[in-house]
């Protein structure tokens, strides 16, 4: 399809969103990321049954996480989708490019020393 | 096992507020087993707090520790070779641990990451409920298996009393009477009778009323 | 052990006690307590003084006793598990007795959680059954739960409430034959809206033969509105509104609920009165003590008996 998206959208690759932990998700942010987004097999679709399920709840626990932390609980979102919407996939990533370049810089980033 | 719930990040932050080196203490006992204060947990509030600091600009050093058990000294005494090297530590074991960490490293300030709040059961993965105050005189033998001191909210020995409504209490409609389900459980097990027998005053004396308890079993001691 | 309590003397009578309520004032007036006695003058045998009900503080319940009696009323103190240990138990039964009251209700009493100080912490050393005994041990065998001699036993008559209206209902007449067992001698009910579930309680207290060791006094609270019938029916725990009594006061102009109110309160004590181990009506009118010589009056309850 050769379909394009924004560069700055690095890729983790899992076998499910259902192995993505929260501390993953909090590891990222420690990191430096502005903004963490899983993109997960539609509802219903999920290979292991309830993976994507089990990774909307933690995506909203981390909401609270970081709502608590001060960072926004914006900056984390779950979208779902088929392997077979590679148009989806690119719309996603602009979309949620978008969504966190108008949050702004993660305050958490390590802030250079003078 | 023993229930705790997390303190709020904001109480935690303000506790720590003073200090740029802290190490974080987890349990693997009660608080890994209820989700919190075991390895998952530490990691958890340890990003949570990096994360805090760092968005403020101010650095904290946070080294992760889940020991085995807080409340054994053997366990305890496995940071010793690095205590010294953080400036407080913060506990999210039960308040049996907290204060056994404290006991056992007095120069250093200990603080508490949990509220400790009852014994408990799993009802269901992330559901946990209240079972047993350990007041120390058990009358489960004369209550079908269910605790009216624990799960009464007014710890009747001889309830219901008048606000008990549709099995709930009147404290709470989603708070089964506890007085209704003793009465449940004596008729399944055809022991209405006990039922008719008043139950005594208690004695409090093995309660926490009679002062801090301790137990001795004097053939198991060095 | 024969006490000054009226309401005893009037039940040995075999006639009909007439019992009602006074709660004590959100502050130090005693003006507040004598008014509301003044209303009830010449129409009840005695008076229930409550203990901060619904976990609201409020002048404490002995001393506003006291200031009934000194009116000539026969008080009744209310006594909750909720506020007090066994050591304050017992000294406000000596206390009571002391200063002249011959009649105590012994109640578990509300939950915190619904008063004006819900951050405080409970007691409930006893409950409701185990303080009935208590007095009753230190009346009849002039001891102290302790073991110890008490000189100058209280003479008190010992009271309790039920509510035929709580769950599990199987079990109401059995608790009441706890009660009868630790020494109650009356009882006063919740208030009765649900004819048919009391006849059925009473049924129940009946074949146990209770209404013969315990004199039972059934209690009726006046609607003074729809929306009274309405918060009792959905707020109030314990309560039981059955529908067609909200109909019938929604079926009145707003104006006339109020009378509407009395009329039901009043066809209740009628009934009430016929049916078989029922020895008295206890009347709350809750902040509305001046219409509760209207109803004794309309139910034929006046006037009361002369006691020497």
């Amino acid at each position: 399809m050769r379909l394009s998206y924004p560069t700055n959208v690095k890729i983790v690759k899992v076998p499910c969103t259902g192995r993505v932990d929260i501390l993953l998700i909090l590891k990222a942010f420690e990191s430096g990321v502005d903004g963490v987004y899983l993109a997960g097999c539609l509802e219903g679709e999920c290979h292991f049954l309830r993976g994507n399920l089990r990774a909307k709840k933690r995506v909203q626990y981390v909401k609270t996480l970081l709502d608590e932390v001060g960072l926004g609980a914006g900056r984390v979102e779950i979208y779902n989708m088929s392997s077979a919407q590679g148009q989806r996939f690119s719309e996603v990533a602009r979309e949620m490019t978008e969504k966190i370049r108008a949050l702004g810089p993660s305050p958490a980033k390590k802030k250079v020393r003078a | 096992m023993i229930v705790a719930n997390r303190k709020t990040l904001e109480e935690i932050l303000t506790m720590l507020k003073p200090y740029k080196k802290i190490l974080l203490l987890g349990c693997n006992e009660c608080v890994t087993v209820c989700a919190t204060g075991g390895e998952r947990e530490v990691g958890v509030l340890a990003s949570e707090i990096k994360l805090s600091r760092a968005k403020e600009g101010q650095e904290i050093e946070v080294r992760e520790q889940t020991l085995e058990r807080q409340c054994d000294h053997e366990y305890i005494d496995q940071v010793r070779p690095f205590v010294g090297d953080y400036e407080a530590i913060l506990s999210i074991a039960c308040g049996a641990g907290i204060q056994y960490v404290a006991e056992k490293y007095r120069n250093k300030v200990v603080l508490p990451g949990v509220n400790t709040t009852f014994l408990g059961v799993t009802l269901e993965q992330g559901v946990w409920s209240e079972r047993c105050q350990g007041c120390g005189e058990c009358v489960l033998h004369l209550t079908g298996g269910v605790c009216p001191i624990a799960r009464c909210a007014k710890s009747l020995l001889n309830g219901p009393c008048g606000g008990s409504s549709n099995g709930k209490c009147e404290v709470d409609k989603e708070l089964e009477c506890a007085w209704q389900l003793i009465v449940d459980r004596l008729k399944e097990l055809n022991q209405m009778d006990k039922y008719e027998e008043i139950i005594p005053i208690k004695d409090w004396t093995t309660s926490r009323d009679g002062g801090p308890r301790k137990r001795i079993r004097e053939d198991l001691r060095l | 052990m024969k006490t000054k309590s009226n309401i005893e003397r009037i039940l040995e009578s075999g006639q009909l006690v007439v019992t009602s309520e006074c709660g004590p004032p959100r502050g130090a007036d005693a003006e507040v307590i004598k008014k509301k006695g003044k209303l009830l003058q010449g129409v009840v045998d005695a008076v229930n003084v409550t203990d901060n009900q619904t976990s609201v503080v409020r002048m404490s319940s002995l001393s506003a006793c006291l200031i009934l009696k000194e009116m000539g009323f026969d008080p009744i103190l209310q006594m909750v598990c909720r506020d007090r240990n066994r050591i304050a138990i017992q000294s406000d039964i000596l206390g009571a007795a002391a200063l002249g009251i011959n009649n105590i209700l012994c109640l578990t009493g509300d939950h915190q959680k619904f008063g004006d100080h819900p951050k405080a912490k409970n007691v409930f050393d006893m409950d409701s059954i185990q303080m009935i005994h208590t007095v009753k041990t230190m009346r009849d065998e002039g001891k102290f739960l302790g073991g110890e001699e008490i000189k100058g036993k209280p003479i008190l008559f010992i009271g309790a409430a039920e509510n035929p209206f709580a769950d599990p209902f199987e079990i109401r007449a059995a608790r009441l034959g706890k009660k009868a067992k630790a020494g109650v001698q009356f009882l006063q009910t919740q208030c009765i809206y649900n004819m048919a579930r009391f006849e059925k309680w009473m049924e129940m207290v009946r074949d146990r033969g209770l209404h013969e060791r315990v004199g039972i006094l059934a209690g009726v609270t006046p609607f003074k509105s729809v929306g009274m019938a309405r918060y009792m029916k959905n707020s109030v725990p314990g309560m039981d509104v059955p529908d067609e009594m909200i109909e019938r006061l929604k079926g009145v102009a707003k104006e006339k609920q109020s009378e509407e109110g009395i009329r039901i309160c009043v066809e209740t004590i009628q009934k009430l009165k016929q049916i078989p181990g029922v020895r008295g009506i206890h009347i709350m009118a809750i902040e509305w003590e001046e219409k509760v010589r209207e109803i004794a009056e309309a139910a034929g309850l006046l006037p009361r008996p002369e006691l020497a």
